[in-house]
């Protein structure tokens, strides 16, 4: 029977369960409703909530638990001479051993006893069959793999055949339980309540969950690599990952990486604060309600355009801009037409960078200007100060610290922009002053070591995730550090 | 009187004048400027928004046209089955030499001598490459047309469909450029016969990756991203009000509702990549699921639009006027009726918004499935989520690495594809708010 057609049938038990225990609450009433403590469709999910709820558990613990065993049990048969050679080698049989099983259940029963006393060969019967075998057979696996599907066969029947018992006893308790005192809407709201503590629970488990993977895997890179080569290393040089190169080649510095996602968030930020604030102060302190009502969901278009998007305008209208205007300009100066811009640059990727970073500071930091109390304000213009004046005297001092949360905000986001750096910034890492030559950073390094063909144990994918954990570090230090200012201020004026 | 009289002696001591030099004209001039540098900064912020979408829409409206060829394809039995097979071998008409039915509808179409072997392979080189599988297509669902003539609408190949739209600078030598003279000749002979035209671009909507940019398409991207938006609605809003009501209505103030609240708030700041790394160590190495499946993308953006759908259900839930939840409780509904009876309800609309806006940050998002393995070279619609398939920005992305002038028209064109779908769900976010949206 298979899992769906088992999950299938749960529901329907379920379904049938819910009906009993409504049918049956209704009868105990003796068609007198108010005699009931709870209404009849509670008793009825009551009865379908022992049905399905246990029986479902038990599956799903079955269906986590069963495999494991049955590979263990299958490696347990597995001759001596296997055995003895270790991991990897049993491994690799047991591999073998379940595709052989897969293909012996395709053979009639005449090539199946030809198969067993030796007169086919395996590997070709299977193949007749559409089952590739990666090496030649063995004799042995014709018996593990018979004593594997066996054991399948006896697992599944097993399984369902529990899984259902439950299902039926489950509802027959509940049913049993059903009165006319009975607490039955109590009893669910306590399993609804459960569950709504489970979902909510997600949410820390999403964090542990990117906590302990990054932890794991970069703990393997930090075996391979020492963790001092990789955050104080200036060279980074990982080599390609081939097949097979287990050791440690290439360098791993995190410097360079470091320093061009900085370089190129501080141009971004450089681009996109000035105007971003400039924006959310007009837009705060004079536009008329107009004016404000169409610029401001205007500006926030950009902040719902796909970042792919922003790489894309960097790669094929600003990038290419700067190097054409770099060339005329330089011709103009020098006579040379040669351009000093690169295509990719720390200039290109840091302008779109902050195109896309205006919304962001512009609608913070509105919320934040808007915030600073009517009596401030009206104070200061009445003592005779102009608007430009308030603005820079009274209300940005007050609103200083919620701005500069804000904008740490905003900077957490530039350093962890993927896609308008890997279109637009380059892919060499190097250290430089220089803004118009590419410049790499933590996040394309990451898509570079990931993308392709990849093996799991070589430091050049798993370096990936030591770069992973430091850019989350940074980033939760700068969020949990801008949430705290940004919270202390509204306290401030609440 | 001493201290009333004595301010007024000190301001007779002054030039009593109206003009008194306050800097008045200074600071109005001040007062100009910085509001001068306030519609700077909004104009500029609007001018970069026009920028990107006049970029976008001035490269990529061509891609919805291409270039076709209405050829009268002779279906010859010599070609396609010469020694009479195909009732007993099925691969016959699989592998039949489709091109050179192409070739001869073309040489006649032309009127070239088949024996000038460089004219005829310029000639056939305007024809798109995917002609083949169109034809055999077309020969395996009705075996009966061979032996017939029947005028096919074939593609033109990506060179000769930039030229006719004009994007190649024919004045350019003939030798640095992909399409020759001659072809232009006969480029414009076919058009003037009615023969080549533009039509509307169906292939860019149905079609799957090709690396002949007149045979790409971001149909099978779309399934997959559809795949995706599926798993992600499934998962994410129920997960998400459940949390939210929790965290809303029942949690106590202690030190762990006070760890989760912090905690999606952060999660909602975490850089989208580093989802993507939780996807590849948690669900493809440790969990075992494929790689490149939508399954995997759709669970790692639930993750990622977990914390903005939580933040916006808490909003809207906390909108919902306290007089609603004490009149129910009043009446003798319980906490859980009240709730699920009325505050629900009441917050539905804000709830959907939330979701919507949050299905859309997850369609546009790139970088975390480039790491599960979704940059992957996807002809074939796929069938289920747990098959290989990418997904609309990543399709973009792949595109937008290619150089040839072709790609970028189709980048574009994808980029307008997947900017309307935003469009129509901010929109309907919008329109729903507007319309359901109570103010108590």
């Amino acid at each position: 029977m298979s899992t769906s057609l088992l999950l299938l049938l749960i529901v329907l038990i379920g379904f049938i369960s819910y009906f009993a225990g409504r049918a049956r609450s209704l009868a105990q009433a003796n068609g007198k409703l108010s005699n009931l403590h709870s209404l009849p469709g509670y008793h009825g999910s009551y009865v379908a909530i022992w049905a399905i709820l246990p029986a479902a558990l038990v599956l799903g613990a079955w269906l986590v638990a069963a495999p494991m065993y049955i590979d263990s049990s299958t490696r347990a048969i597995l001759p001596e001479t296997v055995q003895t050679q270790g991991g990897a080698t049993v491994e690799l049989a047991l591999g073998q051993v379940k595709s052989v099983a897969g293909g012996l259940k395709r053979l009639t029963a005449e090539e199946l006893s030809s198969l067993e006393n030796g007169s086919a060969n395996l590997r070709s019967t299977l193949a007749a069959k559409g089952v590739a075998l990666a090496g030649e057979g063995e004799p042995y696996m014709i018996t593990a793999a018979q004593h594997f599907n066996a054991m399948s066969v006896t697992n599944r029947w097993l399984m369902s055949a529990v899984v259902l018992l439950i299902a039926i006893a489950g509802g027959a308790y509940a049913i049993r339980n059903i009165a006319t005192r009975f607490r039955a809407r109590n009893q669910v709201e306590r399993v609804i309540l459960g569950s709504l503590i489970v979902a909510s629970s997600i949410a820390i488990l999403t964090t542990v969950g990117i906590v302990a993977s990054m932890l794991s895997e970069a703990g393997r890179f930090f075996t391979m690599v020492s963790p001092f080569e990789f955050f104080f290393g200036t060279v980074w040089d990982p080599r390609f990952s081939a097949a097979g190169s287990g050791g440690a080649s290439g360098q791993f510095g995190l410097i360079p990486l470091l320093a061009g996602t900085l370089y190129i968030a501080f141009v971004a930020m450089l681009f996109a604060v000035p105007i971003g604030l400039f924006a959310a102060i007009y837009m705060a302190e004079y536009a008329s309600p107009r004016l404000r009502s169409t610029a401001k969901p205007l500006l926030e278009v950009l902040a719902g355009i796909p970042t792919i998007v922003y790489g894309f305008f960097a790669l094929v209208t600003v990038g290419p801009f700067l190097r054409d205007i770099s060339a005329q300009l330089n011709g103009l100066v020098t006579g040379n037409y040669q351009n000093f811009i690169q295509a990719q640059s720390v200039v290109t990727a840091g302008i779109v960078m902050g195109i896309m970073l205006i919304p962001f500071v512009s609608s913070l930091s509105d919320d934040i200007i808007t915030q600073v109390p009517r009596a401030l304000r009206d104070g200061s213009l009445g003592l005779g100060a102009t608007r430009s004046e308030t603005v820079k005297k009274v209300i940005l001092p007050a609103a200083l610290p919620g701005i500069v949360g804000a904008l740490l905000l905003t900077a957490s986001r530039a350093v962890g922009e993927t896609m308008i750096v890997v279109l637009a910034a380059g892919v060499a890492a190097r250290m430089q002053i220089d803004p118009f030559e590419p410049m790499t950073t933590v996040t394309v390094k990451i898509v570079n070591q990931l993308t392709g063909d990849l093996e799991f144990t070589s430091p050049q994918t798993l370096v990936a995730f030591a770069l992973g954990i430091t850019l989350f570090v940074i980033t939760l230090g700068l969020n949990i550090y801008a949430l705290y200012i940004v919270r202390k201020y509204r306290e401030q004026y609440e | 009187m001493t201290d009333i009289a004595s301010p007024t002696v000190r301001i007779s001591a002054r030039p009593a004048s109206a003009t008194r030099d306050i800097g008045i004209k200074r600071r109005y001039a001040a007062e100009r400027r910085f509001r001068a540098y306030g519609i700077g900064a909004i104009s500029l912020g609007l001018f970069f928004l026009a920028l990107l979408l006049w970029t976008v829409v001035s490269n990529g409206y061509t891609a919805f046209q291409q270039t076709t060829i209405t050829l009268p394809i002779e279906f010859s039995e010599k070609v396609i089955d010469p020694k009479g097979e195909r009732a007993t071998d099925g691969k016959v008409l699989m592998t039949a030499n489709y091109p050179l039915l192409v070739r001869e509808a073309l040489i006649k179409q032309l009127g070239i001598d088949a024996s000038k072997r460089p004219l005829v392979k310029q000639a056939t080189d305007m024809m798109s490459a995917s002609s083949r599988t169109l034809l055999r297509d077309i020969v395996v669902a009705d075996p009966s047309v061979i032996g017939k003539t029947i005028p096919v609408t074939l593609l033109a190949e990506a060179n000769v469909d930039s030229a006719f739209k004009g994007q190649i600078d024919l004045s350019v030598e003939e030798s640095k450029r992909k399409v020759k003279d001659q072809q232009v000749t006969w480029m414009n002979e076919l058009a003037s016969a009615g023969v080549l035209k533009k039509s509307f671009n169906t292939g860019i909507f149905t079609f799957g990756a090709s690396s002949r940019p007149e045979a790409a398409g971001v149909g099978v991207a779309a399934l997959g991203s559809l795949f995706m938006m599926l798993i992600v609605l499934v998962l994410s809003l129920p997960i998400g009000v459940a949390a939210s009501i929790y965290l809303e209505e029942f949690a106590p103030k202690n030190r762990l509702t006070d760890l989760i609240e912090v905690n999606i708030n952060n999660l909602a700041a975490v850089p989208s990549i580093v989802y993507g790394l939780l996807g590849l160590a948690v669900f493809i190495n440790f969990a075992g699921m494929p790689r490149s499946a939508a399954v995997v993308g759709g669970l790692v953006l639930t993750l990622m639009t977990l914390p903005t759908i939580i933040i916006a259900t808490r909003a809207a839930l906390k909108a919902v006027p306290p007089s609603i939840r004490s009149a129910a409780l009043g009446l003798g509904a319980s906490k859980m009726q009240t709730i699920f009876h009325h505050v629900l309800p009441l917050a539905m609309p804000g709830i959907l918004t939330g979701t919507i806006i949050g299905l859309a940050h997850a369609l546009g998002e790139t970088a975390p499935l480039l790491l599960i393995g979704m940059v992957a070279f996807v002809v074939d619609y796929p069938g289920s989520p747990m098959e290989p398939s990418t997904a609309l920005p990543v399709q973009i992305y792949m595109w937008a690495n290619e150089a040839e002038r072709a790609f970028v028209e189709r980048t574009s064109g994808a980029i307008i594809i997947l900017l309307i779908f935003l469009v129509v769900m901010n929109l309907g976010a919008i329109l729903l708010r507007r319309r359901f949206e109570r103010r108590w």
